[in-house]
């Protein structure tokens, strides 16, 4: 039995059954990492002392037959953007190289409070700001199935580890696409869930009106069990909402469903390929009895430019903060010249600690809300927010959820999109509409293109994630 | 076209450092970008009210009160778990460079 093979259903079996101990089965994660980490580079920091610690905490509750968790004694990771208490916490930027987190996030605490044994912290974009993984101040991650291309991003490191054996399952961030994108790049399942579903207390901020905490996993039962774990109200997020939506397992049956297929999500630019394999999958659910209607989602082609004039708004709001005074990389002298006051530490520290994405996003962040430019740029893509809004709601009058490519292609190659930042937008064309509107939607896999993962997307309505998970699931069935 | 001035403005505003070359790239790069969000021009928007939130939001107050618990950090700890992330500090203030001295602006 390989046990960095095993789901968290599986895994968990195997421990209370005591086939492994948590410690055994962390060791065969750490082993995993020590043996692939260096090529793929998924985690930025391994918390090999951590781990082992939990695990032996969890192994300790078997031996007294207490009772444990679904989640106790499964090795995990985390995305570099969720403050883990005395782990350094980069959010993948050199201005935050040394930053120690000081508390947990959130949804961290709701971890462990489970027994989850956290293996360490992965890659990403820098401040989440990307979609191939290439954009960490600390080096690229690799997709596990083709080292010469993207993992797709910003949650590249999450989806590469999960892809790669490297955790059973991990968090992720989704803001435009950053968690489905890669899922569906390194063949791995991603749910978003609703906006204010998930606390977001304890993460390091990029547009706060867009930020979704989520799960990368192996599939959707397991990105099920994360999620009811993580999901919640909580008082140190005033955005956070009661997750009290039930949907009675009994009554749920696929052929009482009606799936809206939305036509904008089928355009040229598509690959042939992508499109064939969505459809295949799609065709399934109608051999379940599913019916399926085509909708439009009419503002769907608005989304993206709607998207980088709010989010660049909200981030050069939310990189204020990092100034070279009170934490992170601060830059006191300007070479030769020894002639230098606040405003040059301010300067050169954001110059040196921010990369280009990041520097790019605070400039178009600072144009568009500037004066005589506020109106036509921000108030009117807030908007077409609520238009592209509106376009779900009026959907899901007439559908119960909706089927649809995750990305227009598979992983592209290392350095492709890398230099043009235009192109490298549109990569989140088929996402970025569900993180303005807050629907939950999950990538799931549904077939390769020579080694490269494709995957669909289940869209939901709000606090719908129950539903998703079981849409999902039946597709796995299918396929199995 | 977006100015070399412009973005030189921008740079300030934002406090971020730039060279020459580096004003010179944004500024090719951002007029690429803004021309794509031309693309908004074509909605109709009259009547339409903002989302700058999904959800509603409704502000959360508790006391100003200390949090005292056997559990919690004291005063002194966080002020110096705190400060021991500073880059400069003396006692137990932050430390700035100056400020007002070769004011450029």
């Amino acid at each position: 039995m390989n046990l960095t093979e095993l789901t968290i259903s599986q895994a968990h079996k195997g421990l209370k059954e005591k086939k492994f101990s948590a410690v055994e089965l962390c060791q065969a994660y750490l082993n995993r990492i020590k043996e692939r980490n260096e090529e793929i580079f998924a985690y930025l920091t391994i918390s090999e002392k951590l781990a082992l610690g939990q695990a032996e905490e969890v192994d300790k509750k078997i031996a007294q037959k207490e009772d444990t968790s679904l989640l106790a004694g499964i090795p995990m990771a985390i995305k570099d953007i969720f403050m883990v208490k005395g782990l350094k916490c980069t959010a993948g930027s050199k201005i935050l190289e040394n930053y120690v987190a000081p508390y947990d996030a959130t949804v961290i605490k709701k971890l462990k409070n489970q027994g989850a044994v956290i293996l360490g912290k992965t890659n990403m974009d820098e401040f989440a700001m990307g979609a191939s993984g290439e954009r960490s101040g600390f080096g690229l991650t690799r997709n596990p199935h083709d080292l010469e291309m993207v993992p797709g991003g910003s949650s590249s490191g999450s989806a590469a580890a999960v892809a790669d054996n490297m955790a059973c399952y991990a968090l992720g961030t989704d803001t435009g696409g950053s968690i489905r994108q890669p899922s569906s790049f390194c063949g791995t399942t991603g749910i978003k869930p609703t906006y204010g579903a998930v606390s977001r207390y304890g993460l390091i901020a990029m547009a706060c009106s867009l930020d979704h905490v989520g799960v990368i996993s192996k599939n959707a039962d397991d990105a099920k069990i994360v999620f009811d774990v993580i999901k919640g109200k909580d008082p140190m997020d005033s955005t956070s909402v009661e997750h009290n939506l039930q949907i009675p397992d009994s009554s749920f049956q696929i052929k009482n469903m009606k799936i809206g297929i939305p036509k904008e999500y089928f355009i040229k630019g598509i690959d042939p390929e992508v499109e064939r394999l969505v459809r295949q999958a799609i065709k399934k659910y109608e051999a379940m009895g599913a019916k399926l209607e085509e909708i439009s989602l009419p503002h769907t082609g608005y989304a993206l430019a709607t998207y980088y004039i709010i989010v660049p708004s909200e981030i050069s709001a939310n990189m204020a903060r990092y100034d070279g005074i009170k934490y992170g990389l601060s830059v006191q002298t300007r070479g030769t010249n020894k002639e230098h006051n606040l405003l040059d530490v301010y300067l050169n520290s954001r110059r040196q600690g921010f990369g280009p994405e990041v520097r790019r996003r605070i400039i178009i962040g600072t144009y568009v809300l500037s004066a005589g430019y506020y109106d036509a740029y921000y108030l009117k893509a807030q908007k077409v927010r609520t238009l592209i809004k509106r376009d779900f709601e009026m959907a899901f009058e007439k559908v119960d959820i909706i089927l649809a490519p995750t990305t227009p292609t598979t992983a592209f190659k290392i350095g492709e999109n890398v230099s043009d930042p235009l192109t490298m937008y549109l990569c989140d064309v088929f996402t970025a509409p569900s993180d303005l509107s807050g629907v939950p939607a999950l990538s799931i896999p549904c077939g390769k293109i020579g080694s490269l993962p494709v995957g669909f997307q289940v869209i939901g309505k709000p606090f719908h994630e129950e539903q998703i998970f079981q849409v999902a699931k039946l597709f796995e069935q299918s396929v199995d | 076209m977006i100015s070399k001035k412009e973005i030189e403005h921008l740079a300030k505003l934002a406090r971020i450092g730039m060279t020459s070359e580096e004003i010179e790239k944004m500024q090719k790069e951002l007029s690429a970008i803004l021309d794509y969000f031309e693309k908004l021009k074509e909605v109709d928007v009259s009547g339409v009210e903002l989302t700058p939130y999904v959800v509603k939001l409704k502000n959360v107050m508790r006391k100003d009160k200390e949090r005292i618990g056997s559990n919690l950090p004291t005063k002194e700890e966080l002020s110096r778990k705190i400060l021991n992330q500073a880059p400069m500090t003396e006692k137990n203030y932050l430390k700035v460079k100056s400020i007002f001295e070769n004011e450029s602006y």
